[in-house]
This record gives C-alpha cells, sequence and structure tokens, in this order.
C-alpha cells in the first residue's frame, strides 16, 4: 500500500542563544493510508513538534515529508493553510471550541474556510455531530456540554473536511479514564470505518489502544512496532 | 477562500459579542463624525450667507457715496456750510459713464416715505433711479417691467415695487397696474422685483420701491439741496479685475471735478465686492479651521478603534490560532479583522452624520444661517470614517494574520 506519509531524515532544530535543540535529529517513518497509531515518549521528545510538521503548522529544519503528495518543507503559508483545511483533521488536548458558538457551528468552522455553501454546510455538520453520537446536542454551546461531548464534537470538526489524516495531539489529556477510553474506542471505530489516525500521547495505556506505536525520546524514532506484536521495520531505525 | 457572507457574519458576530465595547470604541468615530459634520455646515452656512449677499448687492459694484470716509469706517459729512450731503451729482453720473471698463452708470436718491395703498401703510425705503439701476445692482423684473429712459426724464408717476413691498400692500391681488399713494400723489405700479432676500448685514433689501429719479427729486424728497444731486452713483465696472483701477479713475475723476486732493475728499467710493470677498474668504478659512479640529477628534476615534482592536487580537489569540489551524489564510484572517474595525468606524460615522445634521440644524437655526448639507459632505463623512477604519484597523489585522498558530495554540 502506498505512503501516506513519508518522512525521511526530518530534522528540527531551535536556536536558543548558544545551544541549539534537536527537537527532530533525523526521523524516518512512514504511515500507510487506514492506520491507527500512536506516537509515544516523554516530554521534550520531540511529539509535538512532529505532530505540527505533520499538520503542516510547521516547517522542518531538514529533509523531507510528503503527506498525501504535499510536501510540506516547500510549501507557502497560504497553500499550508488549504493543505490543513483539506488534509488533516486536527483534535486538540483542550478541545479548542468556539465558546460562543453552537455545537453545529464549530463544525461548520473548517467548511466555512473550505468555501463550502451554508445549506451543505450545515447538512454536513448534523451528519458528523449524528455519528459521533451528539444528534441531540446539535445548538448546545461548548459550556453547555460535557468534557467527552466537546471532545466529540472536536473529533466531528475534524472529519468535517473530509481529511486524509486525522491528527490528534494527547485527546485524552483532559478526561477521566472512562470517559477517554470512549474517545479511544470512538478513534477506533473511524479507523475501522477507514480514517488513518495518528495520535501523540506520553501515555503508553493510551498507545496500546491503538495498531502500531512509534516511540519517540530526544528526538529520535527509539522504537516502531505493531502493537502486540514484534518490532516492524527495524530498517528505518 | 471564505465566501463574502461568511466574513460579514463572523465580523458581525464578533461585534456582537460585546456589544458595550463595540458601542463605546465606535463612540469616538461617532464624536468625530459629527463634530464634522456639524462643523463644516455650520461654515459653509456662514459662506453661503455671505457669498449669497455679495451676489444681492452686484456684482463687480462700486458704490460711490457723498461725504469723506474716515480711518474708523464711518462717513464723515464735509465740514463746513451744511453741504456736505449734496457734493454728488448726476453731472458726477454721466462724468464716470465716461471711464473705461464701465457697464452702467446709475446714480440714485434716497427718500423716505410712507406707501400707501389698500388702506394699508408701509414704510419702505424708497429709491429715485434710472432704468440702469436694474443692471448695476443686479436686480430682475419679477413681473411686469420697469420704467425707461423717457418715463425717467418726463418724471412720470409709476413705480416698481419690491418683492416684501408687494406681499405686504398687495397681499391677495396682482400688483402690477395696481396705484399707491407717496407723499399725496398717486402713482401707478408697472412692474415687481425679483426677491433678493436679506442682505449680508440683516436687511431686507426687497423692501423698496423704486421710482424714476426725476420724479423722486420733483414729487417726493421736495426742494431740499440742489435739484441735481444725488445720494448715491451706482458703477458696474465690465469684470471684477477691472473694478480696482475704476475705483482709482472713478477717484481721480471726482477729484478733478470737486478739486480737492486726496486726503480731503467730499466723496467715497466703496469697493463692496472686495469687502464681501474677504468676508467669504474669512468665513472659508473658519470652515477649514473647524473642519480641521473636528478631524483631529476623528483621529482620536480612528486610534480607539485601533487600541481595542489590539486589544481584541491578543485576547483572541488562541481562536485566531484555532482558525489558522483549521484552513483559515492570512487573508482570510486579515479581512475578518479588518471587516470588524472597517464596520465599528462606518457604524460610527452613519450615526455621527445623523447627529452631525441634527447639531447643525439646531446651530443654524439658532443663527438664522442657511442649512448647508450636501450628499457630498455626507458621502466625504462615511468615506473618512471608513478610511479611518481602514487606517487604524489594517495594523491589528496584519498582527492577527502573521500570529504563528502554534505560539496562539499554546496561549491560554
Ligand atoms: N518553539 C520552541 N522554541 C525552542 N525550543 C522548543 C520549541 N518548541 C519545542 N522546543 C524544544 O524542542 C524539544 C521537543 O519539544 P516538544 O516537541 O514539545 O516535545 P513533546 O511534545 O514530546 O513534549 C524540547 O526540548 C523543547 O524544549
Ligand atoms: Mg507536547
Amino acid at each position: 500500500m502506498a505512503s501516506l506519509i513519508q518522512a525521511r531524515d526530518l530534522t528540527k532544530l531551535y536556536r536558543m542563544g548558544d545551544e541549539t535543540v534537536h527537537a527532530l535529529a533525523g526521523v524516518n517513518f512512514d504511515i500507510a493510508r487506514g492506520e491507527y497509531c500512536a506516537i509515544v515518549g516523554p516530554s521534550g521528545s520531540g511529539k509535538s513538534t512532529l505532530m505540527n510538521i505533520i499538520g503542516g503548522l510547521d516547517t522542518p529544519t531538514s529533509g523531507r515529508i510528503v503527506i498525501a503528495g504535499n510536501d510540506i518543507g516547500a510549501m507557502a503559508d497560504d497553500d499550508l493553510a488549504v493543505f490543513r483545511n483539506q488534509t488533516i483533521g486536527f483534535v486538540f488536548q483542550s478541545f479548542n471550541l468556539l465558546p460562543r458558538m453552537t455545537a453545529l457551528e464549530n463544525v461548520e468552522l473548517p467548511m466555512i474556510y473550505g468555501g463550502i455553501a451554508p445549506k451543505e454546510r450545515r447538512e454536513r455538520a448534523a451528519a458528523l455531530l449524528e455519528r459521533v453520537g451528539l444528534g441531540a446536542r446539535m445548538t448546545h454551546r461548548p459550556t453547555q456540554l460535557s468534557g467527552g461531548q466537546q471532545q466529540r464534537v472536536a473529533i466531528a470538526r475534524a472529519l468535517a473536511g473530509n481529511p486524509a489524516l486525522i491528527l490528534a495531539d494527547e485527546p485524552t489529556g483532559a478526561l477521566d479514564t472512562n470517559t477517554g477510553k470512549e474517545i479511544l474506542a470512538l478513534f477506533g471505530r473511524l479507523n475501522r470505518e477507514g480514517a488513518t489516525v495518528v495520535l501523540v500521547t506520553h501515555d503508553h495505556e493510551v498507545a496500546a489502544a491503538t495498531k502500531r506505536t512509534i516511540e519517540m525520546r530526544d528526538g529520535h524514532i527509539v522504537s516502531d512496532r505493531i502493537n502486540g506484536g514484534t518490532p516492524r521495520h527495524d530498517a528505518h531505525l | 477562500m471564505m465566501r463574502t457572507s461568511d466574513l460579514i457574519a463572523s465580523a458581525s458576530r464578533a461585534l456582537r459579542s460585546n456589544p458595550l465595547r463595540s458601542a463605546l470604541t465606535a463612540l469616538g468615530v461617532i464624536i468625530g463624525v459629527a463634530s464634522v459634520v456639524a462643523m463644516v455646515a455650520l461654515g459653509a452656512g456662514a459662506q453661503a450667507q455671505v457669498e449669497r449677499s455679495i451676489a444681492s448687492l452686484g456684482s463687480n459694484l462700486l458704490i460711490v457715496v457723498p461725504g469723506a470716509q474716515r480711518s474708523g469706517g464711518g462717513v464723515r459729512a464735509q465740514a463746513g456750510g451744511g453741504m456736505g450731503w449734496d457734493t454728488l451729482t448726476m453731472d458726477d453720473a454721466e462724468a464716470i459713464v465716461q471711464l473705461e471698463g464701465v457697464v452702467a452708470v446709475a446714480p440714485s436718491q434716497r427718500a423716505r416715505t410712507q406707501v400707501i395703498a389698500n388702506g394699508l401703510n408701509w414704510n419702505p425705503q424708497v429709491e429715485g433711479v434710472t432704468p440702469d439701476y436694474l443692471v448695476a445692482r443686479d436686480w430682475r423684473i419679477a413681473s411686469g417691467r420697469m420704467f425707461d429712459e423717457t418715463e425717467e426724464r418726463q418724471a412720470r408717476r409709476i413705480v416698481v415695487l419690491g418683492a416684501t413691498v408687494a406681499n405686504e400692500l398687495f397681499p391677495n391681488i396682482e400688483p402690477v397696474g395696481q396705484t399707491v399713494r407717496m407723499n399725496g400723489g398717486t402713482f401707478e405700479i408697472v412692474g415687481v422685483l425679483e426677491s433678493k432676500g436679506q442682505s449680508g448685514f440683516g436687511m431686507d433689501q426687497d423692501d423698496i420701491v423704486l421710482a424714476p429719479l426725476t420724479t423722486v427729486k420733483r414729487r417726493i424728497s421736495g426742494r431740499r439741496g440742489r435739484a441735481d444731486t444725488v445720494s448715491q452713483i451706482s458703477v458696474k465696472a465690465e469684470s471684477e479685475d477691472a473694478l480696482g483701477t475704476l475705483q482709482q479713475d472713478v477717484e481721480t475723476l471726482l477729484r478733478q471735478r470737486h478739486r480737492t486732493r486726496e486726503g480731503e475728499d467730499d466723496f467715497t467710493v466703496q469697493n463692496l465686492s472686495s469687502i464681501t470677498e474677504a468676508a467669504a474668504q474669512t468665513t472659508q478659512v473658519f470652515t477649514y479651521l473647524l473642519g480641521g479640529i473636528s478631524a483631529v477628534s476623528l483621529l482620536v476615534g480612528g486610534i480607539g478603534i485601533m487600541n481595542i482592536m489590539l486589544v481584541s487580537v491578543t485576547e483572541r489569540t488562541r481562536e485566531i490560532g484555532l482558525r489558522k489551524a483549521l484552513g483559515a489564510r492570512q487573508g482570510d484572517i486579515l479581512r475578518q479583522f479588518g471587516l470588524e474595525a472597517v464596520t465599528l468606524s462606518v457604524a460610527g460615522g452613519i450615526i455621527g452624520l445623523i447627529i452631525g445634521v441634527a447639531g447643525a440644524w439646531l446651530m443654524t437655526s439658532l443663527f438664522t444661517l442657511p442649512l448647508v448639507i450636501s450628499g457630498w459632505h455626507a458621502g466625504l463623512a462615511i468615506g473618512f470614517s471608513a478610511l479611518v477604519g481602514v487606517l487604524f484597523g489594517a495594523y491589528p489585522a496584519w498582527r492577527a494574520a502573521k500570529l504563528d498558530p502554534i505560539e496562539a495554540l499554546r496561549r491560554e
């Protein structure tokens, strides 16, 4: 199967005065369409840096990363915006819903930037909220929803652009254990329905809910294995 | 790319989410535009008033009166002999006709007498004039006709009424063909003048009756003084440029004829156009000054918008980061925040325009000036406030558009 994400010798440097931090120190991996994959590692290991680059929010210092045919390092600002809108669905730890908008309007938001007509947008947002089990909460505002429900709205929003990839940064970090499990189960279901999901976590238990774990430390990938199986393609390590 | 309708919806949602703040922000522009509109309208009203009085006095006009002008501006009678008011004659007027650049010369004699018609009494200014008076003073006939030179020489008992006199004495019927009584005699009305309205000095110019000069000399003002003296000579020059030279020529000519020297003149040549023009220029400067001062307050309103937009960008940093992560381009963010600023300033401009017009109406009616508000003024006020929104909204919007989404999302 063709790779959805292809990363080669990816580095990201941050200069802090005289010191240079290697947030990513030469990273290689491939992620295929339809995978459900976790990137784990302790704090400061480079997970968020990697996720920002995969999501087109940031560009690498060197190396090459191609996602669904888009060479992230070579793209202009506006092209990255279109890439984020069309190819990536973000799910954040703190949900990041706009508080003055209803659940439905929050889900519509990415489609506004996609230039989709209001009627189509509303129908699609409603269908997505049904899909994540919030059909009865469409006109609620974020403050009227529980944490788990808010994260479901955020997931519906991530699905709005029909993205090739759902990218979740610590999606269960702000939730209690049971609610977190429900959210992971939702990702699992979306994956079975065909979505490619990459989630970033420091929690090995969360990672175990996925099918593949890429482990990072100090900007390097230190292991990459199929969950419940043996390590895979060590060649890239 | 965001749709325009979505752009407008998102800007109006942001402004409505904090109505008090939006209102207070717009208030700066409201006050600025209101004061610009009111001040410019007031100034334009004053200017129109002055211009109207220039036109009504007659353009390119010199007025020669007897007596010397004091430095204070008043006219002093010639000392000695009590002859001071009798120094101008018909012959002087005829001599002035020969000068270069003269279009019309109209000697006139003023008289005060009661005018009676229909059992009504009225006290207008009565002027004995030659037909050329209409040309010199830019009067026009509204109905009937002016008397001609033959009628003037024959001292016919005919008159032309000013609009005020016509209205007062003949409120319901056409005055032409009717008669009035003056100084015991009966006079036929042959014409009515077009209205000129108030002069710049608050005088009703239409409160006038014109009679042939000879008639006035013989039958109304009586035999006081010499038979050929006049109280005024109106001289119309062919152009405004010729006015200055003509004034000097008239002065030189009259000095020769009266055998006086400069400084001892027994007459005064007034150049009214230049006086009123100077007044018009003064009011224009006054208008610009008031408008300019008010524009500063509009500028302050703009700074208020910039201030609030910067606060808003800071407060909504996380929202901006999210919007960018979800696919907003720099242009989308720039337009969203720019539109918020322009909406604030244009809304302020429209409200300010309404208040300014109301204020101008109040002030002009207080000072009895004409209310001059053109679509041009209104368009300028709205356009200027939009410009203020664009200018002062640009920097905060640019700041928002340039925010790094990663940094912005990390913000609490
Ligand atoms: N904007 C930045 N400026 C400087 N250093 C940074 C920046 N972002 C991340 N880093 C550094 O890069 C390293 C990796 O950070 P990060 O990707 O956030 O790790 P993680 O998400 O795994 O905790 C850390 O040492 C961090 O301090
Ligand atoms: Mg992190």
